[in-house]
């Protein structure tokens, strides 16, 4: 199989219709729906209740954690594409290769999951 | 149309969002346009036939690291930094430093010398995953294990980055 | 006109055919889910506009449309813009891999049903998927509402932790297929060599992940009204929040297309050399497109029917089944794999794997019931 740069091209025509239509839909709602702004109704929807402070407040540490373990992780998981795709080829080696690359990888993971980092209920 | 056309005109786009990236005041917007400057990047490994690395920019650069980038400016109190990094000696400092590697880049570029490939033996798939596996697990097996090991030591950083120190907030 | 150009406008009919069949699906599958969802609960469900009321999701389009199109004050306008946008743009981006049939010959022209055949396939799809957080992190954030933040917060986090055991479920296809190409991996497959039967626990791990990243029920936590008012889209309204629903739909029936891809042979269904040699190769792989609609279309059934069965995770539950469930899994299932494949006996490595892991399970459970006993 030989794969060229320009098989992608018709993505843009697909990438076309997708702007074509959100900007369309985007400026026809704008058009359409009648505008009536009063001080009650700009406010944050909390139900009623009277919003207190400020929503954009610090949030929990546990989301950047996981967020930076998310990175590694797929970083890890990307290696291993071209492994999967080469496997029969690179047979018991490659086996045994990947197998010491994902002995590292859970030992990352028990430790992690050791410290306690994702435990969410605390 | 010419190869050379779309190169240049994406190359244009990604000089003009990474400009953007620097030029906008709301960091979210910066975080926008440094997305799609990734996209461009991977425009530009499409061109090059190379095609996993495309992928792998896309995944890895775009749609992890960036949300990486996106939690830490949400996790700032954006009001209460109001940044005072803006000081004239620091912007003297960032022209000195960014003048400088200008001119290391420059005369890096003019003594380098581009080989050209042959023709012979040139396979215009070996940006394929399929090839690149193939260097990878027998060529580049080493480097390719410790990788892991510096993941490991990423993995351990991380956590003691986040420790919760007692008394902080959360919710 | 030069072969090239006309295999080119040959793909971009595709593209704009296939648009238009999932923005359809995306729209009568809100008329479905309200149906499926009367019948479960021994309801009638929407029967006023038209037959059956079948002209609901027309009559829910105009409404959409017809409503104010409210930014609040103290948003950040073009973000509060942005977030809906982006939502459905990458929801509508990742269609163009998915092979929706075989080559077809229609006025001369030979192409494949397919959008784009590129090398990386299945990666395309990953990597719009991961950008799906985007639209969802930068709405929550630009509403300026604590609610929605919490949501949009709680969605991107959901998203990138499943993305992670979705990656590694689909490593074991790559094993079987050797390729990224979608297009390959769906020829692997013919004559009933689906990879359900050589993958049912990878299905499991990839299943429960399409739900999680499509934000559905038992997964649906960043929208969960009892907690969160809407989510992330707390302080939207007209069709800004129509995008967010109907990228919803969207994903779902883009998953599920995903998941026959993968897992259910694609475009291939029992008789496919019979039709193709009785009525030639055209009419066999058209058919054969339909076949994928349909497995798509049972997929996003599927997705109703879990969401009308099944209660909502709890967020601790939901990120612990995410990292220390599934993750495991999908890496014991590689090994299983790889051991499978090079053994030379696939299944019975693949059944041998899941009887062992189900012991494993009940050991443990019954180790632990025993210390929380004592």
């Amino acid at each position: 199989m030989n794969y060229q740069p320009s098989d992608f091209l018709p993505i843009f025509v697909q990438l076309a219709a997708a702007m074509g239509f959100i900007v369309f839909t985007m400026i026809v709602t704008h058009i359409l729906g009648p505008r009536r702004s009063t001080k009650l109704k700009d406010e944050a929807f909390e139900c009623g209740i009277e919003s207190q402070g400020d929503a954009r407040t610090p949030i929990s540490i546990k989301y950047f954690l996981v967020a930076i373990l998310f990175v590694l992780f797929d970083i890890e998981i990307v290696f291993m594409y071209p492994w999967a795709v080469n496997f029969k080829q690179l047979s018991w080696t490659g086996f045994w290769e990947m197998a010491v690359f994902m002995g590292l990888l859970l030992a990352g993971f028990v430790y992690v999951i050791k410290k306690g980092i994702l435990k969410w209920e605390k | 149309m010419e190869v050379s056309n779309y190169w240049y005109f994406l190359s244009g786009l990604t000089l003009l969002s990474a400009l953007m990236v620097v030029l906008s005041k709301n960091p979210i917007h910066s975080v926008l346009y440094l997305v799609f400057t990734f996209f461009c990047i991977s425009g530009h490994y499409v061109l090059l036939n190379a095609q996993f690395l495309m992928a792998v920019n896309i995944i890895v650069y775009a749609g992890a690291i960036m949300v990486l980038f996106l939690f830490v400016i949400m996790m700032f109190d954006l009001k209460k930094n109001i940044p005072d990094s803006k000081t004239n000696l620091t912007k003297l400092a960032g022209t000195v430093v960014a003048g400088s590697v200008l001119v290391i880049l420059v005369a890096a570029f003019r003594t380098i010398q581009y080989p050209t490939p042959d023709e012979s033996t040139f396979n215009p798939n070996n940006g394929m995953v399929e090839n690149l596996g193939k260097v990878l697990y027998s060529e580049y097996l080493l480097p390719f294990e410790l990788v892991t090991v510096l993941f490991f030591v990423a993995m351990v950083g991380s956590v003691m980055l986040g420790k919760r120190e007692v008394g902080d907030r959360n919710f | 006109m030069e072969p090239t150009n006309t295999l080119f406008m040959a793909k971009a009919v595709i593209i704009l055919v296939v648009f238009a069949i999932t923005l359809g699906v995306a729209a009568y599958s809100t008329y479905f889910e309200r149906k499926i969802a009367a019948f479960m609960q021994d309801r009638v469900g929407p029967d006023r506009a038209g037959p059956f009321g079948i002209l609901q999701p027309l009559a829910d389009a105009v409404k959409m449309f017809m409503k104010e199109d409210f930014i609040p004050s103290h948003a950040n306008k073009w973000l509060f813009i942005m977030g809906p946008c982006l939502s459905m743009l990458t929801a509508l981006m990742t269609s163009a891999v998915i092979p929706f049939g075989d080559t077809v010959t229609v006025a001369g022209v030979t192409f494949d049903l397919q959008g784009i055949d590129v090398n990386i396939g299945i990666l395309w799809v990953f990597g719009i998927v991961s950008l799906g957080v985007y639209g969802i992190l930068i709405g929550g954030w630009a509403s300026n509402n604590k609610y929605a933040l919490l949501g949009g917060i709680r969605a991107a986090s959901q998203n990138i932790s499943y993305e992670l055991a979705m990656g590694l479920s689909i490593i074991a296809i790559l094993m079987f297929s050797g390729s990224l190409s979608t297009k390959t991996i769906v020829e692997a497959q013919q004559n009933g060599h689906w990879n359900i039967f050589y993958q049912p626990l990878g299905f499991i791990i990839f299943i429960v992940c399409a739900f999680a990243e499509c934000n559905r029920t038992p997964f649906d936590l960043p929208e969960c009204e009892t907690e969160l008012i809407g989510g992330y889209h707390t302080e939207y309204s007209s069709m800004k929040l129509g995008f967010y629903l109907f990228a919803e739909y969207i994903n779902m029936f883009i998953s599920g297309a995903v998941m026959a891809t993968l897992f259910f042979g694609g475009y291939d269904y029992p008789g496919y050399e019979f039709v193709a040699n009785k009525l030639g190769e055209t009419p066999a792989a058209f058919i054969g497109a339909g076949a994928l609609i349909g497995k798509a279309l049972f997929f996003v059934f599927v997705f109703m029917w879990v969401r009308w069965t099944l209660p909502r995770f709890r967020y601790d539950q939901l990120m612990n089944l995410g990292w220390t469930g599934l993750i495991p899994l999908s890496i014991y299932n590689v090994l299983v794999t790889g051991i499978g494949i090079l053994s030379g006996q696939p299944i019975i490595a693949g059944i041998a794997g899941f009887v062992l892991l189900i012991l494993g399970l009940i050991i443990y459970d019954q180790l632990t019931v025993k210390k929380k006993i004592a």
